[in-house]
Order: structure tokens, then C-alpha cells, then sequence
């Protein structure tokens, strides 16, 4: 077996044509990754020359862009205490994800950690923090709750109740946030966004909205400042922001999200995948490669010099996949770690920002592209042994890998049929380049073509890999049983 | 492992076509032998059958006794050259031939030795699509003899060879042969093989039509015939016929006579004081020899229908 896997690395290596085809999808996904932010020119400033705020997002712990927009009626809290209030009920044409609750923050400065215990518009109660942690309380149709935030050294407890008085722990989460806090009550209400994907296109309209609560029967213990202070948390767009008191109960108007921000339609945020757009062209020259690899050789009846030199056929299709999936991967991975960068170095200069992704995400996309290319490759292998056609084979893979990953990122397909296509078709292993995070305490579009695929990363690649061995079956079955 | 190929019972059918029909022969070491026969009698069929690429309905070829597919590293023990025009055409020479060694585990060196035994020379660094047609035969006699195996088969080798290139071709299977080895020659054409060929399979309709030595061959073919060159025809012709020996005119001063022995002839016409110039056997060629058996098989053929 190792001398035949030699033999194929010789023929591999022997034939130019196909070194310079595989070479070639390195510069071809470079280039074609470049080309998105290469033509894209915005600009972006508000009225006085500053930067909008689009383009640089503050960033929460961990460096992730963030949205950090409230109305925040506050005190500053010093060491431990709580702070308790009966929060009324949004009204039932609040946003789903409008919240209002009481929340523990480092400062007011966007992008700070905070733990907050919050009511929502349609998602019950909750307890929240450093924008990406999220639990869930006990569900309630009740016009108003208690809410309760308490911390003693770095632990933190938030509560709820229904009547004041018998107290339901929702969640207790460990949070340095320093010795002195701003601590209060919060309302805020995310963008209305309404996406409408059809055949051919997206249509996308939306726009502010406002969401005002009551707080009353608030009460704090532990050491807090003289006055109650309203602040526009990341800058309020609307006047009709902010608060009012009489009596002890607050009427608090807000607008904003405390979320992350994950990609979708318009944002100026890039993440690692959309640097490796041009994959899909690479992953092209490669499978025109592999298929001509085997293809060629039963074009010019050579496999039967190939099976006289070595009659176990299976053998031969074995070493063929070895050394095509092996030099595959190589170019996979050398593509995407040389497009990562100097796409993302583009996109820096151009204005956009980035999503950051740990090293080991990185690591997994940079080596989830060489497997993608290596399956694939082996998946053109068997097809190639199959039909026996380059021209045929080529189209197969084509249509079956690619074609239903473009169809599904390009937005030319409602998400209904682009999920389908990229759970079902060998093209779900795209998701093996999928950083993007989905959050399910965030309201937003989570479509392919923003790079969310139905399937994980391992579940998408095994869909492939599911084609590529039942692909390499048949292709050992029918080179045992046909005539060389 | 014995240098022989054995071929028995080789049944095969391609559709309604009878490729095979009960091909059995034996290829002995240490000699050349020709399977010669009309294209579409079967030859490449056995061959590929042989090297286990096409399956047989029935029947089984064994090289040295085992079956092909039970070979480890094949080509130490068959070298075959089935289709010369079997190559990627952008492979030079000298690359085609590595994969082949190192798919045997074979050094590079033995690559560079058999570029040098079929006089590719400097040309096996070119790319293969541009060779001639009696080039890539060298090629693929070289790619055959990679594992200087102890059995050779070569479907049409002499195929697109030059004068020059015929003659090397015999000279090496003759060279092959004296080395113990077992060589089996395809040819549609019986005069290729002339002088080459130590023993004949003839093949026809799938197969085997005869089995001999060449000289068994011609001398079947030859029959029992004396030519006679006299100016004295009529007396020549006269004593003989007194003998048993039936005589025909071939020309003014040619006859042949069938029954007699040589021997007999020359000592009945000094006898009978016959003057005559030359006595000589009748000695078929192997092209004869070869159009005779083959018509038989044309006419079994023609009769089928």
C-alpha cells in the first residue's frame, strides 16, 4: 500500500497541469476574498465629522462588539448591597427582546460588565450578563414582578417574586465589577427589523423604537449615594428618552439593546468566514484537479497499466483518495491561512471591524477548509471512478458541493430553501467555516448568507463526509466488478 | 516462480459477441512464442484476461501457476505491454516509468537502466503525447521489463515500428527468450514473427485453431512435395510416375512431385540416367503456412452462417 500511495504521488506530481491547477486556488481564493472589500467603499460620519456608530462598536469583555444602549436611572453602590423593585409588566406591542429590570455596572461607559435581572417583552424573565449570558426565569402573565440584584463580594444573585415577599433565585453568577458600581434600574428597546427574503433578494426595513415601564416600591440596601441620576447609556437618538419620578415610582423611557452584535444584512462587521468567500473558487480548481486525476486515466485506458501494477483495485481507488485528499487539504489550508489575514487587513483599512475569534476557532476554520477540499477532492475521486468522465464528473461535483452553498450565501434563496440546501447537499460542510456566534437572547436573522448554518461545524462536515463514503462504495464496488 | 503463462478453458462473452470460446494453450519458458490470429480473435481479450483486468465467464489463466490478482508487486513477475498509446500524454517518458517502479518498489535506477536497454535515451525526459507510435512501444517495453520479470506479453509490438525498429524488437525477444524467460507476441501479421517465433498458438473465433512448433507448422503446410528444375521434362516426368509418385507441371523446365521423398527422387532419376539441374523439398513460408490454417477457419466460418 505505501509503494502504490508512492506511485500515485509520482503521477500527482508528474503532470503539470495539475500541480498549477491546485496551486492556483490559493491565489484564487485570496483574490476573490479581497475582491469584497476591495470594491466596497462607504463613508460613514455623523454630523460633526465623528465616526458612526456602526463602525466602531464598543466592545464588551472578551473584545466582542457590542450594542450597550439604555436608559439607566442609577446610584453608585459601594461594596456589597441589593437593590429591589416592582417592575410593571411591558406593554404587549413592546419588541420581544424590549427589557426593563435592575442592573449592577462597572460604569456607564458603553461595553462595561454589568449583570442585570430584567423583564422582557415576549421572553419572560431573565437574568443577564456581560452580554452573551443568559438564564431564564420562572414565566409569569402577572402586570408587575419584583425583581431583586444583590451582591456580596464578586457573587451575584438575581431573584424575582411575584408578590414581594416569597423570592425565587434565578441565577447566581460570579462578576468582578470593582468596589464602586452604578447600580439602578434600566429600560431598553432593540431596533424593529423586518427582513423579507424571497427568490432573488432581501428587503430589509426597520427603525427605532421605545419601550417605558414603571418601577416602584424600590429599595436599596448596602451603602448608595444621595440621588437618583438618569444617563443615556451609549447615546440616546430619541428625546423622548429618560425619566420621571413622583412619589416613588420611576417611569423610565428607553431605546437600545445590551447585546452582542452578531453579523447579519448591513452590518459593517466581518467575520472570519466572510474573509474566505472565495473558498467556493478554490474548492473549484481543486475538484477539476482531482477529477482529472482519475478520470484522465481511464480516458486514455492507462488504469489498466494502473491495475496490472497493482490488481487489488481497491487499492489503487484507496491511494488515489490518500494522495489527492492529502495534497487537498495542504492547499486548503495554506489557502485559508494565507486569506484570513490579508483579506481581514483590507477590510481593517476599509473601514469595517472585526469579530474577534478565539485562536482555536481560528485553528478549526484554517483546518476545516483543508478538510472540506480533502473530502471533497475524495468525493470527486469516486464520483470520477464512477462516471469515468471528467466533463461528467466535474458538473456532479460542481452542482452537488458548490453550486448549493452559492445559492444559499448569495441571499438568492429565503432562508427555508437555503437551510435546506445547506443541511441536505454535501455544501453543509461549508459550516466548517463558521465563527459567527448565535445567541438565542438575541433577536436577529441568523441566515445563511450571514453566515449561519443550520448544522455545526462537525454536523455539516459530516454531511459530507456521509456523501463521500457512500460516493467511495459504490466507486470500489463497480471498479471490482467492471472490466478494466 | 516458473516462467509460464497456462491458459485453460477461457470462456467469455461481450454481450451477444463470443470473445472467448474455450481459449486453452500453454507458453513454455525459454522461447518466443507467436499468438498470432485475425483481429477480433480473441488475442488482446486472453491477454487482458490474463492480467486479470477482464474477468472470464469460465476457464482460468494462471501465470507461473498462480492467478494474477494473487500477485504481490506483478510487474517482478509479468511484464505486459497491451496498449502503448496508454499514457498521460503531458508525463514525459522517464516519469511514466517511475511511477510504474515505484509502485513495484523499485529504485529510480532501474527506470534509468531500462531507458537505456530500449534506446530511449535522451528522449524519455520528453513528454509522452509527442512520441510516435514505435517510441511509445519502446516505452512500453521498457515499462515492461521495470521488473525484470521472468515472463513477458506483448500485445502487437511491432505495431507503427520502423525497419530499424522491427529488427531490434526480434532481436531483443529472441535475447529475452535465450534468457529463460517465457515471451508471448501478439500479431495480427504471421510475417512479423517470422524467424522470431520459436513456437505458434493460432487463434481464430475465440480459439485455438493450432498449437506447434514452427517447424511443425511448415512442414504441415509443406506437405510431401519435391521440386524439380530439368531440361529433360518428359523422361523426368515418365520415371517418376512409373514410381507411385504423382507429378505436376509447374513451368517449361519445373516440375513438382508429391509422394516421393527427396532422396527417393534423386536416385530414381540417376538411375534412369535423367539429367536434372536441382532437387529441392518444398518449403512452405510461415505466411503459408498460416493462410492455410486461417482460410480453413474463414471457410468454418463462412459455413456457420
Amino acid at each position: 500500500m505505501r509503494s502504490l500511495i508512492h506511485a500515485e504521488w509520482t503521477k500527482f506530481r508528474t503532470v503539470r497541469g495539475w500541480i498549477v491547477g491546485m496551486l492556483l486556488a490559493i491565489p484564487l481564493t485570496v483574490l476573490i476574498g479581497l475582491l469584497g472589500p476591495a470594491t466596497s467603499n462607504f463613508s460613514c460620519a455623523g454630523p460633526n465629522g465623528e465616526s458612526c456608530a456602526g463602525r466602531n462598536p464598543p466592545t464588551g469583555p472578551g473584545d466582542i462588539p457590542v450594542i450597550d444602549a439604555f436608559t439607566f436611572v442609577h446610584r453608585t453602590l459601594t461594596g456589597d448591597g441589593s437593590i429591589t423593585a416592582r417592575v410593571a409588566a411591558l406593554p404587549d406591542n413592546a419588541e420581544p427582546w424590549a427589557k426593563a429590570g435592575v442592573i449592577l455596572k462597572q460604569g456607564t461607559e458603553p461595553g462595561s460588565s454589568y449583570a442585570a435581572v430584567l423583564l422582557t417583552g415576549h421572553h419572560g424573565v431573565r437574568m443577564q450578563h456581560n452580554y452573551t449570558e443568559d438564564v431564564a426565569g420562572p414565566s409569569s402573565n402577572q402586570d408587575s414582578q419584583w425583581l431583586r440584584l444583590s451582591r456580596k463580594g464578586d457573587s451575584l444573585t438575581g431573584e424575582v417574586s411575584l408578590d414581594g415577599e416569597r423570592w425565587v433565585t434565578i441565577s447566581t453568577v460570579q462578576l468582578g465589577l470593582g468596589e464602586r458600581v452604578q447600580a439602578g434600574m434600566f429600560v431598553s428597546s432593540p431596533q424593529h427589523v423586518e427582513i423579507n427574503r424571497s427568490f432573488g433578494g432581501v428587503d430589509a426595513t426597520g427603525g427605532l423604537t421605545l419601550a417605558t415601564t414603571t418601577f416602584d416600591e424600590v429599595r436599596t440596601d448596602g451603602d448608595w449615594s444621595a440621588d437618583w441620576q438618569g444617563a443615556d447609556v451609549g447615546g440616546s437618538p430619541d428625546d423622548a428618552t429618560g425619566f420621571t419620578e413622583s412619589g416613588g415610582e420611576f417611569t423610565i423611557t428607553g431605546t437600545g439593546d445590551i447585546v452582542p452584535i452578531t453579523p447579519s444584512l448591513g452590518s459593517l462587521g466581518k467575520t472570519v468566514e466572510s474573509t474566505l468567500i472565495g473558498v467556493f473558487a478554490g474548492l473549484i480548481a481543486v475538484l477539476v484537479v482531482a477529477t482529472m486525476f482519475v478520470t484522465s486515466e481511464f480516458r486514455r485506458g492507462l488504469v489498466r497499466t494502473s491495475l496490472a501494477a497493482n490488481p487489488r483495485r481497491g487499492q489503487l481507488l484507496a491511494a488515489k483518495a490518500v494522495v489527492i485528499g492529502s495534497v487537498s487539504f495542504v492547499v486548503g489550508v495554506v489557502a485559508a491561512a494565507i486569506t484570513i489575514p490579508v483579506v481581514e487587513n483590507l477590510e481593517v483599512a476599509k473601514g469595517f471591524f472585526l469579530f474577534p475569534t478565539s485562536t482555536l476557532t481560528e485553528l478549526r476554520v484554517i483546518g476545516g477548509t483543508g478538510l472540506l477540499f480533502a473530502v471533497s477532492a475524495v468525493l470527486a475521486v469516486a464520483v470520477g471512478t464512477l462516471l469515468r468522465r471528467g466533463g461528467g464528473t466535474v458538473t456532479v461535483v460542481i452542482v452537488g458541493i458548490v453550486l448549493p452553498y452559492l445559492l444559499a450565501i448569495a441571499s438568492m434563496l429565503p432562508p427555508g430553501p437555503a437551510d435546506w440546501l445547506t443541511t441536505v447537499t454535501p455544501a453543509a460542510a461549508f459550516a466548517l467555516q463558521q465563527t459567527a456566534v448565535e445567541y438565542p437572547q438575541v433577536a436577529s436573522d441568523y441566515v445563511t448568507a450571514d453566515g449561519f448554518f443550520p448544522l455545526s461545524p462537525a454536523g455539516g462536515f459530516a454531511v459530507l463526509c456521509v456523501y463521500a463514503a457512500v460516493a467511495v462504495g459504490f466507486a470500489f464496488a463497480a471498479l471490482r466488478r467492471r472490466d478494466a | 516462480m516458473e516462467a509460464t503463462i497456462e491458459v485453460a478453458g477461457l470462456r467469455k462473452r461481450f454481450g451477444g459477441t463470443t470473445a472467448l470460446d474455450g481459449m486453452t494453450f500453454t507458453v513454455g519458458a525459454g522461447q518466443v512464442t507467436g499468438f498470432v490470429g485475425p483481429n477480433g480473435a480473441g488475442k488482446s481479450t486472453t491477454m487482458r484476461v490474463v492480467l486479470g483486468l477482464d474477468a472470464a465467464d469460465s476457464g482460468h489463466a494462471l501465470v507461473g501457476g498462480r492467478r494474477y490478482r494473487e500477485l504481490s508487486r506483478p510487474l517482478t513477475h509479468v511484464g505486459s505491454l497491451l496498449d502503448a498509446g496508454a499514457l498521460q500524454p503531458s508525463r514525459s517518458a522517464r516519469n511514466h516509468l517511475l511511477w510504474l517502479a515505484h509502485s513495484q518498489g523499485l529504485a529510480a535506477r532501474r527506470v534509468d537502466e531500462v531507458i537505456e536497454i530500449t534506446g530511449l535515451g535522451s528522449a524519455a525526459k520528453r513528454k509522452a503525447g509527442g512520441f510516435s507510435l514505435g517510441m511509445r512501444q519502446r516505452l512500453g517495453i521498457a515499462a515492461a521489463l521495470l521488473g525484470d520479470p521472468p515472463v513477458l506479453m506483448l500485445d502487437e509490438p511491432f505495431n507503427g515500428m520502423d525497419p530499424e525498429g522491427i529488427i531490434w524488437m526480434r532481436t531483443f525477444l529472441r535475447q529475452k527468450a535465450a534468457e529463460g524467460r517465457a515471451v508471448l507476441v501478439s500479431s495480427h501479421l504471421m510475417s512479423e514473427l517470422q524467424d522470431t517465433a520459436d513456437h505458434l498458438v493460432v487463434v481464430g473465433r475465440g480459439k485455438v485453431i493450432a498449437d506447434a512448433s514452427v517447424a511443425e507448422l511448415i512442414a504441415a503446410a509443406s506437405g510431401d512435395r519435391v521440386t524439380l528444375r530439368t531440361t529433360a521434362r518428359q523422361p523426368a516426368m515418365t520415371v517418376l510416375a512409373r514410381a507411385g509418385a504423382v507429378v505436376t507441371v509447374d513451368g517449361a523446365d519445373t516440375i513438382t512431385i508429391a509422394g516421393l521423398p527427396a532422396a527417393t527422387v534423386i536416385a530414381l532419376l540417376t538411375d534412369g540416367g535423367v539429367p536434372f539441374t536441382e532437387v529441392s523439398a518444398h518449403r512452405a513460408s510461415l505466411e503459408e503456412a498460416y493462410m492455410e490454417l486461417t482460410r480453413e477457419a474463414a471457410e468454418f466460418r463462412a459455413g456457420e452462417r
